[in-house]
């Protein structure tokens, strides 16, 4: 479903930031990418859906090339859902119109077919209730939850998340954690940046470990968390699973 | 001091509707000058912040050529100087043909100029709303112009509403600059008066007192704008 082949990314002349990434996700397949800071991760990850734009190499999704001169990049991305580390939820519009805006205004879907499918992914991520809230109503839990629910409303063929529970109080991380966990069980295509290595065991295929701009390792979860190869990897986990 | 005090004058014919027509043609510069900074200044600054080099190169000549030269300068440029660089026929209508030429020629360098101001708080605004946003809404496939629209510029606009109405109150009072090219408006009408009856002081103060109650309206009127626009659980920005 996603394919990267040798991704180099620069920022300015110096300063690699990808250094010949490579990485396939198979259709309904999840993995995890994990690193310490500054390893590049969120920049990995918003290359799949072409908001950090590269320098060489190349990324298909569902067969189409990202970088291909006339491939529609704005149609390619209503097709991957993204969720952020700080939510992104607008701020100006209430919770439904937040879910609804992308399918009125990028699908052309009707006031009415949107709404309907705005009640039920809220159903589905239980804030029926909050619906007419905005988004400084709500909690972080919530709110990355709704952000869940606007990248499901365009129904895409994979989902990425960028951190989506380390700007969250300890005990909001379940409630986005369930939903991503459900998510899996239907068979979406995952890719997500975390450190929360309960959800890596629980529901990856696969991890990666990127350090300084490189993948490191690429390995099926059981493997990484039973005998990761690179001592990189190693040192991250365990100070990752002292804490 | 020999002054004979007469606060009478101020209400007689004719003097009474020179002063409201002073204030009418200061609104009429002000407004228009208005429309002009804020629809191009908004242009500049969306210019400013896209993702387009050349738009960005544009905006940013715009406003270092309109914000470095004193407007007064401006507004003789464009008077005296910009109908001589023209071809003859249009340099005549620049300056005799068309419309109102003095006024027009102050909305429009008032205006222009404006705009370099405005295009600066959109952009302040645009930015203050974050990359983040504009990743949000490029993430579920909204195009470029579509982002602007739809999320940075509802957002930007309300936070800038405060030096908005500064910019506003700043046309209206530089709108008296006018006089220096013979446009008969607020402050032109009162020297006029003065030298028809010699009650200086009655007329100008009597001009103090209507600049005071438009910028007092004008500043109550976007302080109901700013409450109106806030969003829910949040503040609006108070005084401005
Ligand atoms: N726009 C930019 N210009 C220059 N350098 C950047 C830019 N964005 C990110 N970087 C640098 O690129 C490197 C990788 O950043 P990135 O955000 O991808 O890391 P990360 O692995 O997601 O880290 P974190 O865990 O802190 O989120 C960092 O060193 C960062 O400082
Ligand atoms: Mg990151």
């Amino acid at each position: 479903m996603i394919e990267m082949n040798a991704v180099n990314k620069w920022y300015g002349k110096n300063f690699q930031v990808l250094k010949d990434c490579s990485l396939k996700v198979a259709k309904g397949e999840v993995i995890v990418v994990c690193g310490p800071s500054g390893s590049g991760k969120s920049t990995l990850i918003k290359t799949v859906n072409g908001l950090e734009p590269i320098n060489s190499g190349d990324i298909t999704v569902d067969g189409v090339s990202i970088t291909a001169k006339k491939t529609n990049l704005d149609k390619m991305r209503s097709s991957i859902g993204m969720v952020f580390q700080n939510f992104e939820l607008f701020p100006h519009m209430n919770v439904t119109d937040n879910i609804k805006i992308g399918q009125l205004k990028v699908l052309g879907r009707s006031d009415e077919a949107a709404s309907e499918k705005a009640a039920e992914l809220l159903e589905r991520v239980d804030l029926t209730e909050h619906a007419q809230k905005y988004p400084s109503q709500l909690s972080g839990g919530q709110q990355q939850r709704v952000a869940i629910a606007r990248g499901l409303a365009m129904e895409p063929k994979a989902m990425l998340f960028d951190e989506p529970t380390s700007a969250l109080d300890p005990e909001m991380i379940n409630e986005v954690l369930d939903v991503m966990v459900s998510l899996a069980g239907e068979g979406m295509t995952m890719m997500v940046v975390t450190h929360e290595m309960g959800f890596a065991r629980k529901v990856a295929d696969r991890v990666v470990f990127m350090d300084f701009g490189e993948i490191v390792e690429d390995a099926k979860s059981d493997d990484f968390f039973g005998s990761p190869r690179s001592a990189r990897a190693q040192e991250f986990l365990s100070k990752i699973l002292n804490h | 001091m020999n002054y004979n005090w007469d606060w009478g004058i101020l209400f007689r014919d004719p003097y009474a509707g020179w002063i409201l027509d002073g204030l009418g043609w200061t609104l009429v510069i002000s407004l228009l000058a208005w429309v002009i900074a804020f629809t191009l200044g908004s242009i500049l600054g969306v210019f400013r912040t896209t993702s387009s080099p050349v738009l960005r190169a544009i905006g940013t000549c715009y406003v270092e050529l309109f914000r470095n030269i004193p407007i007064l300068v401006q507004l003789f440029l464009w008077y005296f100087v910009f109908p001589e660089l023209l071809p003859d026929d249009w340099g005549r209508w620049v300056k005799r043909d068309m419309p109102a030429p003095a006024l027009t020629t102050a909305i429009v360098a008032l205006g222009l100029y404006t705009a370099s101001r405005v295009c600066e708080q959109v952009r302040s605004g645009i930015e203050a709303v974050g990359v983040g946003q504009r990743q949000a809404g490029r993430a579920i496939g909204m195009t470029e112009p579509q982002v602007y629209r739809y999320i940075l510029l509802p957002n930007a606009y309300r936070i800038i509403i405060p030096p908005l109405t500064s910019e506003f109150l700043t046309i209206f009072k530089q709108s008296s600059l006018a006089l220096t090219i013979g446009v008969v408006e607020l402050t032109a009408m009162t020297r006029q008066i003065e030298e028809y009856t010699f009650q200086g002081f009655e007329a100008f103060t009597a001009a103090t007192i209507v600049y005071s109650l438009v910028t007092f309206t004008v500043m109550m009127l976007m302080r109901i704008l700013d409450k109106r626009t806030a969003l829910p659980g949040t503040f609006s920005h108070g005084a401005t």
